[in-house]
């Protein structure tokens, strides 16, 4: 069933831009992509959109869907009214280049920061072992498409500008909760975790949590466990009790803090 | 612009600039950043090479993340009768013997070696119960043999070699086109030639050594699973540079596409859920797979309900499920029940796993499919079969290259996985593309990062063929009242879908070429609106050139070989031909530069002990 | 409303001059959540202030549990140490299942939105002009959570205590039949106390910080099998971590409003028998 959508798009650049008004035709079944595509094609054939894949896989089309940090290609037009008017703003917690586009460079610069794996040797038939239990924690947050909604939607850095210089963001947390939890990795990155990334800074209000379009417990599994795990570097008197006399956590053994 | 660095990347935009033109100098160059040029850059880097990324989207988008099966690999985790003769055997037979013998040796042989990398470097695969890497069935491997992370294996690897170029500190080009490759008066390649996709603004690399990653050419079908990204821009820069593409007949149409709805048309649906129980169905309810077994796999492939149903868990006494033969013998039979009016209301005919295996097992192992068509279809795979229909995937064809490494016929020009041929033949088996990225890749950067080395002296960029870049570049917006490049997108993509599709004829592949002659024609005479900054009516425009050049280098070749084989069907040739199996079609530049020229070549001679594999 | 120039309307954003786009009725949630808080704040307050009406046979109010001051007769379970203290006997425990909830990773999300508006929903900007996080002097002190849940294991313990000896046989008066009192007794106040310690129970062992010791803190689960089952169990539960705490913050005010009631002698406990 085809219907004419409304719809308000942000069009403009770092000078300056505002919310224009169209209407475009869409058929069943269509999400908000679609019907920028059919502006894009029919209306304004310059309007700026970055996107790839449209399956949801890739995570370039991060937009802001009525104030909602989304992903274009997965937001259905039947989760509105027809006659709704649908808002599309570009993500406001980044710089813009030009209408939908933003610069996300932030993350990229986060990612030259951040550590890497560093495993051991392998075994001695040139293979490794790992437990599936072992790998399924880091497997969650390796689905990560990195869409950078949950570094649009933290209001450390979208509401706080100067912040960015000392944040890295969920998506880099959940990193640095893989490479913790990595049952080979080799290197102890809590005090990292705390003072270059600032974990601190994160007060747990879960919003990165409600907008990953991949589901991933950001919150409950990777930042709040690498806060715990700094609380045990750190401020667990039970556990610099157990250092001094001898009694560790043998798990962690052959890790070197970086 | 005071900033001299850019914004997307932290790349210095002004290095020197001559001509308003932003320069910068390089070892190696790679063109791409999707499996094979990440690793194909993180090679190059390795042997030392000065070397950059090149590509048109951001870090980490690129098409090598949709990806979802698995890479093909005879690690022996599963099953200790693998190794790699074997896989080159299916290699070569799933490829009807046209593929690169050197290229299928060396694919089979390295592939472990390539996996076991990537989990050095963080990758965390799927484990058996033993801890080692996990493998799993796929169609035309005669044992479980993909390496894999649920059915997101593209993003894993990816995300890996991503971080890992980050780490060695790769410079990235991001959202930057290439539009040209520039050679010295010798005619040894000198850099390349491309813009910023966000100012609009020029930029020259200079480097005697350039690696095309670009992937391939499915954006000039309508029903494609590829993305925007796939228009063939490597096969285009490199036929313009001179060198040949070979194999460009034989493109692949995966069997399992989404036909519904329409928006997402053609979007892919893993081969996995046919690995893991899920069986075809036509609107009749009968699983027809068995009657299209091709007297080349009978012998290999299960007749019975009952005996395809005992392999997936007694692979030693039990033949494969015909739903797991190679892709083309699977879309051409769905094609042909659609054709018989037993297909499903949007088209397509159904998948079911839903009454095969239970809810729990399907979430788990198709996490993706199960959100996939959650979300954009409102359909529960675990309690309803999938409608699904063939979509254009891949293209066997490509550049012609080197097989030890990956040099093209310019010197300096190399080119990895989808962009390059030989390698998969006349049909490519599903979990090889990611290790022939793998594979190849890495030969590639280190063979570009050698010949830097060796170079006494470093071929020269010459002005006018910087100039000759930018002229060509600034066309569409000189032209006024033009055509729209969104509309002869359209139209090409409706040609090649509706004419040089699953199944061919002579016929229609002339009226193909014609309507090729046409649009590129108006193509001539396209014009953009707006300005140079991020304005993707004038990005298309670019690509669409190329889209036209592989379109006729597609419908040519397509053709010319009168026979069927692989992913090439001709209705008019439905059989395979032995004296059409001894030779490729080549395909060049014509001499007036504005289209493409044909050639035959014999196919390159198998020594004596892999050809005992196929007595 | 503050500086808002150093977030979403910071010069190199775009140009958007509302705070939110948002259409749908984000306010809501942190409304309840103020208004629930508030309430219960002034209740546990009035209350724990009281000093009085929180023992009524058999049953003791959790607020006052273990009363360890100069408490009347009978709610004392585990002696007076603290007889001498002159304010109300709940003053001395009440710290620890406080600043167990207090510290707590879910009541820190609702009050950091409902009362700090840091934010108040997501893609709502907040109106402070500078965020500091968790990482100074006195949020930094979030993180002696697991120090709290320590204590509030044994305060669930006492709890639990306190709900068994709520089966106690009543005195004589409330005697049912011919006057003889049965071995066993349960009133509504009973079953009252038993959701009570069902809900502390989910609430306390669905903690993050417990998740974390169990076995989330280690890297190698396949070694200790018998710890991720734990974990395996703890997760689980975790994921309703909030939903434990609004009952059972719902519950432990239940509890001892019944016991205030019944302590003043306004209604009559309910005997099942």
């Amino acid at each position: 069933m085809a219907y004419d959508l409304k719809l308000r798009v942000w069009r403009g650049d770092r000078d300056g831009g505002d919310l224009q008004d169209y209407t475009v035709e869409v058929s069943e079944g269509e999400v908000v992509l679609d019907a920028l595509h059919r502006l894009q094609a029919t209306q304004t054939g310059d309007l700026a959109i970055r996107w790839n894949c449209k399956a949801g896989k890739c995570g370039s089309c991060s937009a802001e869907v009525n104030g909602r940090p989304r992903l274009m290609c997965m937001t259905r037009l039947s989760d509105f009214e027809p006659e709704e008017t649908i808002t599309v703003t570009p993500m406001r917690t980044f710089p813009v280049i030009r209408d939908l586009v933003t610069d996300v460079s932030f993350n990229y610069r986060k990612a030259r920061e951040l550590p890497y794996a560093e495993l051991g040797p392998r075994d001695a038939d040139g293979k490794r072992r790992m437990m599936q239990v072992d790998v399924e924690r880091g497997q969650e947050f390796r689905k990560c498409i990195e869409c950078f909604l949950c570094q649009d939607v933290c209001h450390v850095v979208r509401d706080h500008e100067d912040n960015k210089q000392h944040f890295a963001g969920p998506r880099f947390f959940i990193r640095y909760a893989e490479l913790d939890m990595h049952p080979l990795d080799t290197h102890d990155r809590r005090k990292l975790a705390q003072e270059a990334a600032g974990l601190g800074m994160c007060n747990i209000t879960k919003c990165c949590t409600e907008v990953c379009p991949e589901g991933i417990h950001i919150t409950d599994n990777a930042i709040i466990p690498m806060k715990e795990r700094v609380v045990d570097r750190k401020y667990d008197p039970l556990v610099w009790l157990g250092n001094k006399i001898g009694i560790r956590n043998k798990d962690n053994e052959g890790r070197a803090e970086v | 612009m005071t900033d001299t660095r850019h914004p997307m990347t932290g790349n210095e935009m002004s290095y020197y600039a001559e001509g308003g033109i932003e320069r910068h100098r390089y070892d190696v160059v790679v063109v791409g950043a999707g499996g094979a040029g990440l690793r194909a850059a993180i090679a190059a880097h390795e042997a030392g090479a000065e070397t950059a990324i090149v590509c048109k989207s951001l870090l980490g988008k690129a098409h090598t993340v949709m990806a979802e099966g698995g890479i093909a690999a005879a690690m022996g985790n599963r099953w200790l009768e693998d190794n790699w003769e074997v896989h080159f055997r299916d290699t070569m037979r799933g490829g009807k013997m046209l593929n690169h013998w050197r290229m299928a040796q060396l694919h089979a042989q390295e592939a472990p070696e390539r996996v076991l990398e990537l989990e050095d470097w963080g990758a965390l695969f799927d484990r058996t119960e033993d801890g080692l890497i996990s493998q799993r069935d796929f169609g035309g491997h005669k044992y479980a043999r993909l390496a894999h992370v649920g059915d997101r294996t593209g993003l894993e690897m990816i995300r890996t070699l991503q971080q890992r170029a980050v780490q060695v500190g790769i410079d990235v080009f991001m959202e930057c086109t290439v539009t040209d490759l520039l050679k010295d008066d010798a005619g040894a390649l000198s850099g390349v030639f491309g813009y910023w996709r966000e100012t609009g603004r020029f930029v020259t690399i200079e480097a005697p050594a350039v690696v095309l990653a670009t992937g391939g050419i499915g954006k000039s079908f309508k029903v494609t699973s590829n993305s925007w990204e796939y228009t063939g821009d490597g096969h285009a820069l490199a036929l313009r540079a001179g060198a040949s593409l070979i194999n460009m007949e034989f493109v692949q149409f995966h069997p399992t596409g989404m036909v519904w709805p329409p928006s997402v048309k053609g979007l892919l649906v893993t081969e996995s859920v046919r690995g893991d129980g899920g069986v075809l169905k036509n609107s009749e309810g009968k699983r027809f797979m068995f009657d299209y077994i091709p007297d080349f796999f009978r012998a290999e492939t299960a007749d019975t309900e009952e005996e395809a149903d005992r392999w997936y868990d007694d692979k030693k006494n039990n033949r494969r499920p015909p739903e797991l033969l190679p892709r083309d013998e699977v879309a051409r039979a769905i094609n042909s029940e659609i054709k018989a009016g037993r297909g499903s209301p949007h088209g397509g005919i159904y998948l079911d796993i839903a009454s095969r295996r239970d809810p729990d097992f399907i979430r788990k192992r198709l996490p993706s499919m199960y959100h996939q068509f959650k979300e954009l279809a409102d359909v529960d795979i675990t309690q309803e079969p999938m409608e699904i229909g063939p979509t254009c995937h891949y293209v066997m064809g490509g550049i012609e290259v080197d097989p030890d490494t990956e040099l093209s016929s310019v010197t300096g020009l190399y080119a990895v996985g989808e962009c390059s041929g030989g390698m998969h033949g006349s049909n490519r088996l599903g979990g090889n593309s990611l290790s022939d990225l793998l594979v190849f890749g890495r030969r590639a950067g280190e063979a570009a990062a050698a010949y830097v080395a060796g170079l006494a002296q470093r071929p020269a960029v010459t002005d006018e063929s910087v100039r000759a870049g930018e002229w060509s570049a600034l066309t569409p917006f000189q032209v006024e009242g033009g055509d729209n490049p969104y509309t002869i997108q359209q139209e090409l993509q409706q040609t090649m879908n509706d004419l040089v599709g699953i199944i061919r004829t002579a016929e229609e592949l002339t009226q193909a070429l014609v309507r090729i002659e046409e649009l590129k024609e108006r193509a001539q005479r396209m014009s953009v609106e707006g300005h140079r900054q991020y304005n993707p009516g004038w990005h298309l425009a670019l690509d669409l050139r190329n889209m036209l050049v592989v379109s006729e280098s597609i419908a040519k070749a397509a053709l010319a070989r009168r026979e069927s084989r692989g992913g090439h069907t001709r209705d008019d040739y439905p059989k395979t031909d032995p004296e059409w199996g001894t030779k490729n079609l080549v395909v060049r530049l014509d001499d007036a530069g504005t289209g493409v020229t044909l050639a035959e070549q014999p196919l390159p001679e198998m020594p004596d002990d892999l050809l005992r594999h196929f007595q | 409303m503050a500086t808002t120039d150093h977030g979403v309307t910071s010069p190199t954003r775009a140009r958007i001059d509302v705070r939110t786009l948002r259409q749908d009725r984000w306010w809501l949630s942190p409304l309840t959540t103020f208004v629930v808080f508030t309430a219960f704040v002034v209740y546990a307050t009035l209350r724990a202030f009281m000093g009085r009406d929180y023992y009524a046979t058999p049953y003791l109010s959790p607020f006052y549990s273990p009363c360890l001051g100069d408490c009347v007769e009978g709610a004392s379970d585990f002696g007076q140490p603290f007889a001498w203290w002159p304010l109300s006997a709940a003053l001395i425990i009440l710290i620890f299942p406080l600043g167990f909830r207090m510290t707590c990773y879910y009541y820190r999300k609702a009050y950091y939105r409902a009362f700090w508006l840091s934010p108040p929903a997501c893609g709502v900007a907040e109106p402070h002009g500078s965020y500091s996080g968790e990482t100074r002097f006195p949020l930094i002190l979030q993180n002696v959570h697991r120090w709290f849940w320590y204590a509030a294991v044994l305060v669930g313990l006492v709890l639990t205590f306190d709900t068994v000896l709520a089966f106690r046989p009543m005195p004589a008066e409330y005697a049912v039949g011919d006057g003889e009192t049965s071995g066993v007794h349960m009133g509504l106040g009973t079953l009252l106390m038993i959701v009570n310690i069902a809900f502390i129970w989910l609430y306390t062992l669905s903690c993050h910080s417990c998740r974390h010791i169990v076995g989330g803190r280690l890297r190698h689960f396949s070694r200790h099998p018998v710890r991720y089952r734990l974990w395996t169990w703890v997760s689980r539960l975790n994921e309703s971590h909030g939903r434990w705490a609004w009952y059972s913050l719902f519950s432990v005010a239940i509890v001892d409003l019944y016991i205030y009631l019944l302590a003043t002698g306004t209604i009559q406990d309910v005997r099942f028998f």
